[in-house]
Parts: C-alpha cells; sequence; structure tokens
C-alpha cells in the first residue's frame, strides 16, 4: 500500500475558507486538545475573530475509561465565554468514530446549553461508530484501522501530519 | 528394637568424633558405633550414605500450646513436627493454658508425651503462680514432677523484690530460672526501635529494654548466687552484657532463636505479619553480634522459638498480629545455614543444638545428663540423620507443625534451605522417617 | 529476602491503590497533582460531576472515626458519580468480634469497587489491599502513625499552588510527628519531589533522633527550626501525649513550640503556614497566625477534594 501524503498546511488554507463561510458574528470557536486547539488558535488569528478562542477537553467524559485509565498529562478545559445561548463551532484535526465528539459535547454541556454546536475537522476518515458529522472537512481519506492519524505542530509553528501504528 | 544406621558419617561435638562408620542401636541405647559385631541382625535397617549420623537436637524453647489446645491435637502435631525436625528433646515454656504451676499438669503434659514416643519433653515450670508475678510455685514438687527449671515465659515480674525472693528460693536447691530479658514498661512496642519502625509507624522497644533487665538480672545473681538461662538475646548491647557477665564469673546462660539469627527489621517489608515476633527483630549490626556470639559460645545454644499461631491471629494488622513462628522442622536447617555462613566445621556448628543445650540443662537432665545431645556407646539412641547436601523450599502447607507461619517460606524468600533430615530416632524407635527413606 | 514489589503499583508501574507515598516515584506523584488541577477546575463549574466513577461503588470504611476525612471523600467520588456507602465500623460488625478480614469479604460480596480505610493500626491497609479481590482499590485514609497519602498530596499542591518550584524550599514540620501520619507523608512526599530542606522540630519526645534516616534535620529549638522558611506545617497535637508522659501540659508546649506571630517573624516573609486540621487554637497555633495573611489552611480544604478526585479516578482506571 502506498503511503499517503497529506499536506497539512495545504488543508489548513481549505478549512480556513471552508470556516470562514460557516461561521457567523457571534459565533465562537472551541478547538479540542490537541490538534483541534492549535487550528482553532491559527483560526482565531487568521479570520480576525473577535475575543478568545476557547479549548475544551475529552478526558473527563471519555467512553474508554475503563479500559485506558485516566489520560496522563491532561490539559484542561477553558471555555473564557459563557455557553449559554451561544453558537458554537468545534474544531478538531481529525474526525474518526465520533466518541471525542461525543465526549467533548459532554464536556460542553457541563458548563452550559448553547443554541447549537457545529463541528469542523481538517481530516475526516470515515469508521464512524455514533451518529456524529462534520460541517464542513478540508480532506476525505481512508486509512486502514491500525493507523493513527494526528497532527503535529513544528517549533516554526507549521502544521504536519504523522501516521503510527496504533498499539 | 535392633536398628542399624549403616554408611553415614558419625560427627558427635562432644567426643570430637567424626568418621564414617555404622551405629547399632538396640533395647532404646546405642550399642556400637562402628565395629559393629557381624551378627548383629537388626529389625530394622537406615541407609545413611551422604548422610550425618548426629545426636537428635536438643531445642530449648519450643512451644505446644498444650495444655490449652487439646482439641486441635496440637501435642501430637507438634512432636511429630519436632521429630521430622531430628529434634530429640524440646524444652517447653510454661506459658500454657493453664500455665504450668501444678505438678498435676506437668505430669499429665508428660505422660501424654511418653506415650507418643517422638520427642523427649522437658517442661519449665511457672516461677510463680499463674505467671502472675506474685506467689511462688511449688518449686520442689515441679521438679519432681520433671521439670527442668522455672520461667516467666514473656511475662515480665514487675516486683523486683519478688524476682529476688525468686531468684534465692530457686538457687536453695539449685534450680535455673529462665529469664526474658526484657523490661516490661519499656517493652511494650511491637517493633524495634529504629529507623524501620519509625519509618512504619510502629511502636518501638528500645534497646534499653533488653539491657535494663539485664543489668537488673546480673544484679540480682550478684546478690543471690542464683543460675539464670537469658532467653532469646536480641541486641549487640546486651551481647556485651553477657559477655562481661560471664566473664566475671555469673552463673548464667544463654540461647538466640533462629529468627534473630537470620532476620532484621528491614524484613518486616511491608507489614508482614510473618515477622511480627517476640523478641522484636533487631538492626543489622545486633544480627551480626548475635552471629559471632553463637559462634564464639557467649550465647550457648541456638533454639527454635516455636511457637504455633492460629491464622485468625496472623491475618491481622502489624501491631495486633499475635507474635511467633513455626520453628521445630527448621531449626537444623537454619543451624547449618548460619554455621556454613561463619565459615564453621560441622562438629562446631551442631554443638550449639546438641551438647550445648544439653550443658545448660545440666543436672535437671538426671540420668540422661551423660548422654544426650551425644552419640555414645551405651547412651540413649536419640539420633538425627540428615543430608547436608540436600535443599528444601520451606512451604507451609508441607509442614507437620499446626503453626503455618514462618518468616521463611520459599514464597517470600525465594531461598531454598539446607540440610534434609532422613530419620530420626528417640530411644530407639524411629520417630520419622522421610519418605525418601 | 526477595524484594517484593509496592503492593501500590501494578505490573507495569501503575497505581492500583494508594497505601502511602513511600516508594511511588516522582513521576506517578506530579501526575496526580497535575490531575487534581484539572479536577480543581471542575469544582468550579455549575456542573460539578463528571461520570468517570459512574457506576462504581466506594465504601468508606472508618474504623477510627473521623467525619471532616470522610466527608471530603464521599464529596470527592460523588463528585466523580460514584455510589458512596459510609460504613460506621467502630460500631458495628467488629465490635461484635467479626474479624477486620471478614467484614472485607463481606462486603466484597457486595461489590464494592473502591475501599477507602482508615484505622488505627499501621499498615492495616496493606492487609485489606493484600486479600481483597484483584479488581477492587484501596485507598489509605490513614493508618496508625504510619501513611496519610491523601493529605501529603494535597499538602503538596498547595505547596506547588503557592510556591511553584519544590527544588530550593525550607519547609519546617512542626509538633507531634512521631504519633504523625501526616508528618510521615509529608516527608516521603517532600524528599521525593526533591525539596532540599526539611526540618523535623519539637521536643525529643516527639521528635526521635532517628527521624533523620527519613531525610530530615532535627531541630528541638522552634527558632533555629522555622528560622528562614518558606513552609510551616503545624501538626495537631494530641490529649493523649500528656497523659503519655511525653509533654507535662499543652500550656508549656505551646510556649515553645506554637507557632505565634512573633515566631512566625523568624520565618521568610513570603511564608505559608499550613495545618492538616483541626486546629487546637493556642495550642500549636495562634488564633492571629491560623486566621492570618500567611495561613493557607482554608485552600488545603479545598485542594483536598481535588487531590481525592484525582487519586480515585487515577486508581480507578488502572487494572491490577
Amino acid at each position: 500500500m502506498t503511503t499517503l501524503l497529506l499536506d497539512a498546511e495545504a488543508l489548513y488554507a481549505e478549512l480556513r475558507d471552508g470556516v470562514r463561510g460557516l461561521i457567523k458574528p457571534d459565533t465562537s470557536l472551541v478547538g479540542i486538545w490537541s490538534g483541534g486547539a492549535w487550528l482553532a488558535e491559527r483560526l482565531q488569528a487568521d479570520l480576525g475573530l473577535l475575543g478568545s478562542h476557547g479549548v475544551i477537553s475529552s478526558t473527563l467524559h471519555r467512553d474508554d475509561f475503563g479500559e485506558r485509565g485516566l489520560a496522563s498529562g491532561t490539559d484542561p478545559t477553558h471555555l473564557p465565554f459563557a455557553i449559554d445561548g451561544r453558537h458554537i463551532l468545534l474544531v478538531d484535526d481529525v474526525l474518526y468514530t465520533g466518541r471525542t465528539i461525543r465526549a467533548v459535547i459532554n464536556e460542553m454541556f457541563d458548563f452550559g446549553r448553547p443554541a447549537s454546536v457545529q463541528l469542523a475537522v481538517l481530516v475526516d476518515r470515515g469508521g464512524r461508530e455514533l451518529p456524529i458529522q462534520a460541517a464542513f472537512a478540508a480532506a476525505r481519506v481512508v486509512l486502514p484501522v491500525a493507523q493513527r492519524l494526528s497532527l503535529a505542530r513544528q517549533d516554526d509553528g507549521r502544521f504536519t501530519f504523522s501516521v503510527e501504528d496504533d498499539r | 528394637m535392633k536398628v542399624l544406621i549403616k554408611n553415614g558419617r558419625v560427627v558427635d561435638p562432644a567426643s570430637g568424633r567424626d568418621e564414617h562408620a555404622d551405629l547399632a542401636v538396640a533395647a532404646g541405647r546405642i550399642v556400637a558405633i562402628g565395629r559393629v559385631p557381624a551378627d548383629f541382625e537388626s529389625a530394622r535397617l537406615i541407609d545413611a550414605s551422604g548422610c550425618i549420623v548426629a545426636p537428635g537436637l536438643v531445642d530449648l524453647a519450643a512451644r505446644l500450646r498444650e495444655p490449652g489446645h487439646e482439641h486441635e491435637g496440637m501435642l501430637e502435631s507438634e512432636l511429630n513436627a519436632a521429630a521430622a525436625g531430628g529434634v530429640t528433646s524440646l524444652v517447653c515454656p510454661p506459658d500454657t493454658d493453664p500455665a504450668l504451676d501444678e505438678p498435676g499438669l506437668v505430669d499429665m503434659l508428660k505422660f501424654r508425651a511418653r506415650k507418643l514416643s517422638l520427642c523427649r519433653l522437658f517442661p519449665l515450670g511457672a516461677l510463680t503462680r499463674g505467671l502472675q508475678g506474685e506467689v511462688l510455685t511449688e518449686m520442689a514438687e515441679l521438679t519432681e514432677s520433671g521439670c527442668v527449671g522455672f520461667s516467666q515465659a514473656e511475662v515480665p515480674i514487675a516486683d523486683t523484690l519478688v524476682m529476688m525472693r525468686a531468684l534465692q528460693y530457686a538457687a536453695t536447691y539449685g534450680y535455673t530460672v529462665w529469664l526474658r530479658p526484657q523490661d516490661g514498661c519499656l517493652g511494650k512496642g511491637v517493633a524495634a526501635s529504629g529507623a524501620v519502625a519509625t519509618r512504619l509507624g510502629l511502636s518501638g522497644v528500645p534497646v534499653a529494654a533488653e539491657t535494663i533487665a539485664l543489668h537488673t538480672i546480673f544484679e540480682l545473681l550478684r546478690a543471690t548466687g542464683a543460675r539464670v538461662h537469658l532467653c532469646r538475646l536480641s541486641s549487640a548491647a546486651g551481647v556485651a552484657l553477657l559477655r562481661a557477665a560471664k566473664a566475671e564469673g555469673l552463673k548464667v546462660t544463654a540461647d538466640v532463636s533462629i529468627n534473630s539469627l537470620h532476620l532484621t527489621d528491614v524484613d518486616i517489608g511491608f507489614f508482614n505479619s510473618a515477622m511480627r515476633l517476640s523478641p522484636p527483630l533487631r538492626q543489622g549490626q545486633d544480627r551480626d553480634a548475635l552471629r559471632a556470639a553463637l559462634a564464639d559460645g557467649t550465647i550457648d545454644a541456638l533454639v527454635s522459638d516455636h511457637t504455633p499461631v492460629d491464622a485468625d491471629a496472623k491475618t491481622l494488622p502489624f501491631g495486633e498480629a499475635e507474635p511467633g513462628a513455626t520453628g521445630l522442622e527448621l531449626l537444623l536447617s537454619l543451624a547449618l545455614k548460619w554455621g556454613g555462613d561463619a565459615g564453621l566445621d560441622l562438629p562446631s556448628t551442631l554443638a550449639r543444638v546438641t551438647s550445648a543445650p544439653v550443658q545448660v540443662l545440666g543436672e535437671a537432665l538426671g540420668s540422661l545428663a551423660s548422654s544426650a545431645g551425644r552419640l555414645v556407646e551405651g547412651g540413649v539412641a536419640d539420633v538425627c540423620v540428615f543430608d547436608p547436601s540436600a535443599t528444601w523450599a520451606v512451604n507451609p502447607a508441607g509442614l507437620k507443625s499446626q503453626g503455618k507461619h514462618t518468616p521463611f517460606d520459599f514464597a517470600s524468600t525465594g531461598t531454598a534451605l539446607p540440610g534434609r533430615v532422613r530419620a530420626t530416632l528417640v530411644a530407639g524407635t524411629v520417630a520419622y522417617l522421610s519418605p525418601a527413606q | 529476602m526477595l524484594s517484593r514489589r509496592n503492593p501500590q503499583l501494578n505490573a507495569h508501574g501503575e497505581l492500583i491503590h494508594l497505601l502511602s507515598i513511600e516508594g511511588l516515584p516522582k513521576a506517578v506523584l506530579t501526575h496526580i497533582l497535575d490531575t487534581a488541577g484539572t479536577f480543581l477546575s471542575v469544582n468550579d463549574r455549575e456542573v460539578k460531576k463528571v461520570p468517570l466513577l459512574r457506576g462504581k461503588s466506594v465504601f468508606n470504611l472508618f474504623f477510627e472515626n473521623s467525619t471532616r476525612t470522610r466527608t471530603t471523600f464521599e464529596i470527592a467520588a460523588k463528585r466523580l458519580s460514584a455510589d458512596v456507602i459510609n460504613l460506621d465500623i467502630a460500631r458495628s460488625s467488629t465490635a461484635k468480634g467479626e474479624s477486620l478480614l471478614d467484614t472485607i469479604s463481606n462486603l466484597s460480596a457486595m461489590h464494592a469497587d473502591m475501599f477507602v480505610v482508615r484505622h488505627s493500626e499501621s499498615g492495616a491497609p496493606y492487609l485489606i489491599a493484600q486479600h481483597c479481590a484483584p479488581h477492587v482499590h484501596v485507598v489509605n485514609a490513614g493508618d496508625g502513625r504510619h501513611a496519610h497519602p491523601t493529605q501529603g498530596l494535597l499538602d503538596m499542591y498547595t505547596i506547588r499552588h503557592f510556591k511553584k518550584d519544590f527544588s530550593n524550599l525550607t519547609v519546617a514540620i512542626v509538633g507531634d510527628i512521631v504519633h504523625s501520619r501526616v508528618a510521615r507523608s509529608d516527608i516521603h512526599a517532600l524528599t521525593t519531589l526533591g525539596v532540599p530542606e526539611i526540618r523535623a522540630v519539637g521536643p525529643k519526645t516527639l521528635v526521635p533522633g532517628d527521624l533523620t534516616q527519613m531525610g530530615v534535620r532535627v531541630c528541638h529549638d522552634m527558632a533555629e527550626g522555622i528560622r528562614d522558611a518558606d513552609v510551616i506545617i503545624m501538626l495537631r497535637l494530641q490529649n493523649e501525649r500528656m497523659s503519655g508522659a511525653m509533654l507535662p501540659s499543652a500550656g508549656e508546649f505551646f510556649k515553645n513550640y506554637g507557632l505565634t506571630d512573633g515566631k512566625l517573624a523568624l520565618a521568610k516573609p513570603d511564608a505559608i503556614v499550613m495545618h492538616p486540621g483541626p486546629i487546637n487554637r493556642g495550642v500549636e497555633i495562634d488564633s492571629s497566625v491560623a486566621d492570618g495573611s500567611h495561613s493557607v489552611i482554608l485552600p488545603q480544604v479545598t485542594f483536598g477534594i481535588a487531590v481525592r478526585m484525582a487519586v480515585m479516578s487515577i486508581i480507578a482506571g488502572n487494572e491490577a
């Protein structure tokens, strides 16, 4: 099988344009740790949005706690705005089974009741196990189940993709 | 019954004999060592090839828990354990239930032990009634019933006047008083004072508990001329005091337990209640001093301090667990292990569990004094045949004793012990034969 | 003797019980502190619950009474969505003679997932951890004089919160150290986290010389003990000490070892004052200090809930 070469920077440009089309003036960006958080940070700046973006963690609501335990090095959820009545755009690097999104939505509802929640991702790799969908995905790929795809950020801020064999 | 033990290496520490020879037994006595008549027809032949033929071990401290645990058949199981350990004579302390303070109790105990023919039993009588430390027992009567000395077991006498009177009275008849040198008030902790007890948060027994008691005992010896046997020395400081007392000429002997000889407080590990022992395990330098003292004879004898403890009494938090460990079946192996580590020859090692304990008992053994703990033609046939090169992994379930708790079990230590008993004879009767024979 | 694996860690070095701070690697302690930070933020939300322990039963087994500690564990467990059952053992089965292990077996039969145990005997939680079913986790809420690991952890969290860097601190622990499980846990945590100067301060009857083997400096003079200290941890003095011939009176103790504003002036100007609670005003600490600007006694309590949530969620997620 040939190795897939994904150009993260190029995909980011697509994402930025796609998100620009999705958001309204009162939409808030929330990036999912860690790839989504980096994307949200850059999107917030590139799109010249007012206020601050939020970052959110799935750790406390994951459904695999029984098998894998509590993840270490937990980056905490930080939402610098009220959730009640807000339009939220969740941003993540890779959408796969949909379980992370489910956990993140549960986490968000611990803070309040949003007016709406939409999802934009860099890569949708299919394989959904829950009825979750992205309003925008910059790319659709299919990968072997045993491979893990995630975003990496270089020291100079450039995005790349890392593909690892899952343990 | 006539028994012939062939092809063994006969080692008798008392006489210095160490040679390959056959040993013939008849009518409960040794009739020949070497020079066995050609027409000696034995009913039982024991092949001791590759084995040591030694005097049966004499253990100066083994608890049998009877009277008190008759319904559990303790006397039988523990005396079987003794035989399996090569022990042919043992001394039991008086802290039974009831305490051995009545001649009738001693008579009964000796009678039942004699019927079992597994091991000779020499009880210590209680020094005071009920071990209460107030009223003296009828020592002359108890001696007539078979007591070889008088003891308070683990119960300290609070009143020094009573202690002095007890020693004076015993001295009148030449009886030996067996005392645990531990101060009653300072000795209440559950572990030896030191870095380990401090770290684990366990109440400590300072060395002063032993040294203060020793000073008191020695002063009373000077005042009364009594003879004392010190039970279970545990510290380097205690050893130093003992050495000085012997040099001074005080009539004192001492023993050390297999536990204090091999273990330290570090072995408590994560609150392992098998290490809950009395005296408590002390530090490395104490163990080293005890080992050296046993080697040079300052400490006369090595004992098992055999104490069977119920499972319920051990599966408790450390401080609440009952102190004690099983030991009869480990005495020989742990003696050999110590002797090997100390670089001693086999006769010197074996002396500490055969001839030396008999010397401690002295005249109290009566007619047995001349042949117990030794192999002599015409003497009693108390023999232990063991394989010094065999090793065994201690498995509590496989022990004959009902006491299953030992710090030396293979699962904890990962170390097999040296020496395996193949046969034990008491008064010429085979008390134990290993399955291999 | 065979070296025994620390019973708190599984074969992968992950925490499955919390029995003592001793023997835990620095990385494990740091992980707990970091996780506690996350739970601290949960406690500020409107919805203070997370579902990590949903469906799990946490049994509080307090063989020694303590409403305060038991309550913090209960709050922590409930915020993790666990079911909490409080067992007042002192008055129930063991008083009737039921053995400790029979009690544990009976409770295990009721499908307990976690035992939070407080016992008056050092080492009791080890016995329980050894004998309970493999999937059951044990948290030591204080055993005899030996350990109070969650208190040690929340004390470290408090120090990290106010002082940030452990590597250049001077910490003084004052009072009845020989009987204190809190002191032992604090000492192990401080040494593991790399605090260079730890002082144990008190009279000889309460601060034994062999404490130095745990890595502390023993000071019998209070002034010397707290001079230039960054952190002062005051310990509770119990009344039994007077009856055990260890101290003549609470008054004399306060005079020599109590923390007053005057003594506090010897420490660093930004020193923090801690106490595991409950405080004996006028015995080990003056009211003006306990309520003063250096005192972080109340934040300790808040941090305690987050730390216990962290401990319970970490161990519940690791398999034996």
